[in-house]
């Protein structure tokens, strides 16, 4: 038998001010430790699911009007985000989001708010985060407003590490940044993965990356879920490889072919 | 000389007084992008509920309520007024402070009455003279008062948890609630807080001037301060309070003759506009932050 679902999404529908439907209908799950990614386009509602998990929707003006959501089978669809947060569900927003006039480390330290008064435990948590991000220590003192774009990923990264989380909700933390240093954010995101045993919800634009490093992906369009599958199996489906990775079975495609390019997707978005 | 060290001191001892309104405006502002239009009223509000409560207790207890009675208006603030509000534009919320800040004088007025009202909290009007300036105990006494005050803040702000989520809260709210700070209580505490800096404001004014209607009208003298010192900085707002509390005096009393006096009332928004013109996030403004 499975392993009970660490968060299990079931059938939501979201709606902005009362009337725009953005979510259709969406269900997923992240096992206890894995990594699942959340693959599709702008506007596909992969910021919406996560927003809609976290319950940071509701701070947009939206709500979950249909659906559950689940998270160590307990329901956390109506309750306010930071208790959510408390629960060990954070989310990292798109675009870091660090606070720009606070330093780096009292930004980490906002980040072990939920942890209440106690100072017990959130010194080896600043260190731990410190250790995954060593580029950190140096610019601790720097308001995060002054710091790189990677630094500033890093920062948001490691201040939702100090909540002491089991499952991360990561939003393009690719967006804007070196492909190196993509790849080296992905590699601590495995990292953190395997060592601290969180578990990551990670959307993503970049499918290449994030197929690379998850082990489950879900395709969103249209506010919909319209495949699902394996990194494996979703690598070799043709329209994925197609649409999503850019490749034919003749390699790289060419745009000249325009005909070709207007090929149908398989599914109904 | 003596007599300009004596006018500057009288200055700059009123511009305490202008520093205060000003502090609650730029806690509320950078915390909930509130301009909360109601801080004067709430400084009418603390001066009104002390005086009928100094009827029947003594002194430390009469603050005491007070400060109760400011708690529950910020509470009641921001759970009933601006919960439905959350993530509105922010002209919304300036209305809603407008609404706020004839209700309070409303209520207020319809307890108490509108006739001014002596407030004596027991401070003996001394006068010294120090190398022929003279000082008066009242200002000294109240001069001491806010920069404890301040110096409380900034420690607040700097070195506890919570002081350094409601900066977090100040710099962006949706990532503060994403990593579990509560948004509206984050701000019921930043109005607590500037609760308790308009009481003291309200209790300084109030016990000069009497506590009367025009208390809420100290609001207007504190926007030129703001622009002086940059609607969101804490420090601006104590700093351009005592220049402009020192600019008015001394433009009074040095340049009002030729003009045939009354400089006072205007002086401020002159020297706003000014700022207005040349440095229009104020001395200390928070200046965006902008990534290029």
């Amino acid at each position: 038998m499975e392993p009970a679902p660490l968060l299990k999404v079931n059938n939501i529908e979201v709606i902005y001010e009362h009337v725009i439907l953005v979510l259709k209908g969406v269900s997923l799950e992240v096992p206890p430790g894995g990594i699942v990614s959340l693959l599709g386009a702008n506007g596909a509602g992969k910021t919406t699911t996560l927003k809609a998990i976290s319950n940071l929707v509701k701070a947009e003006r939206g709500e979950v009007t249909k659906g559950t959501v689940e998270f160590e089978g307990k329901r956390i669809d109506r309750m306010y985000a930071p208790a959510v947060v408390k629960m060990g569900l954070i989310q990292i927003m798109e675009g870091r989001r660090t606070f720009e006039h606070l330093t780096v480390e009292d930004d980490l330290l906002t980040g072990a708010y939920t942890r209440g008064h106690a100072t017990k435990g959130i010194k080896e948590s600043l260190e731990m985060v410190y250790s995954y991000f060593p580029r950190l220590v140096e610019r601790k003192n720097v308001k995060t407003g002054y710091i790189s774009g990677g630094e500033m990923q890093m920062c948001a990264i490691g201040r939702a590490l100090m909540a002491k989380p089991k499952l991360m909700l990561l939003d393009e933390p690719s967006m804007g940044l070196a492909p190196l240093l993509v790849q080296e954010i992905f590699e601590i995101i495995v990292r953190l993965n395997k060592e601290e045993k969180v578990a990551m919800l990670l959307a993503e634009q970049n499918a290449a990356m994030a197929l690379q490093f998850a082990n489950y992906g879900y395709i969103m369009e249209n506010g919909r879920v319209v495949l699902d599958g394996d990194s494996e199996t979703l690598k070799d489906n043709a329209d994925v490889r197609e649409f999503y990775l850019g490749l034919t079975e003749i390699g790289k495609k060419s745009y000249r072919d325009v005909k070709h390019y207007k090929r149908r997707k398989r599914w109904l978005a | 000389m003596s007599f300009f060290i004596e006018v500057l001191i009288n200055g700059l001892l009123v511009g305490i007084m202008y520093s205060l309104v000003a502090l609650g405006f730029a806690l509320i502002y950078k915390a909930s992008g509130v301009f909360n239009f109601a801080q004067g009223a709430m400084s009418l509000l603390a001066g009104l509920a002390l005086v009928s409560f100094l009827t029947v207790m003594p002194l430390w207890l009469a603050l005491v309520c007070t400060v109760g009675v400011m708690t529950l208006l910020a509470y009641g603030t921001v759970f009933i007024i601006f919960r439905p509000l959350v993530a509105r534009p922010p002209l919304i919320l300036f209305m809603a402070a407008i609404g706020l800040a004839f209700l309070v004088e409303g209520i207020g007025q319809s307890i108490w009455g509108t006739q001014a009202k002596g407030l004596f909290i027991g401070i003996p009007e001394i006068t010294w003279e120090v190398k022929e300036v003279f000082l008066n105990s009242f200002d000294l006494f109240f001069g001491v008062v806010a920069a404890v005050l301040v110096a409380g803040l900034v420690i607040f702000f700097q070195k506890t948890r919570t002081g350094r989520a409601l900066r977090a809260v100040a710099d962006d709210h949706e990532a503060a609630l994403s990593v579990g700070i509560p948004l509206l209580r984050a701000w019921a505490v930043t109005w607590v807080i500037a609760g308790i800096v308009a009481t003291v404001a309200g209790v300084a004014w109030g016990s000069r001037l009497g506590v009367q209607f025009s208390l809420s009208l100290i609001a207007y003298k504190a926007l030129p301060v703001l622009i002086l010192g940059g609607i969101d900085s804490i420090p601006g707002a104590i700093l351009a309070g005592l220049v402009v509390g020192a600019g008015e005096n001394l433009a009074e009393v040095y340049i009002g003759p030729y003009v045939g006096g009354g400089i006072q009332t205007f002086f401020p928004y002159l020297l706003a506009l000014l700022f207005l013109w040349f440095k229009p996030y104020g001395m200390f403004g928070k200046e965006i932050i902008e990534r290029v």
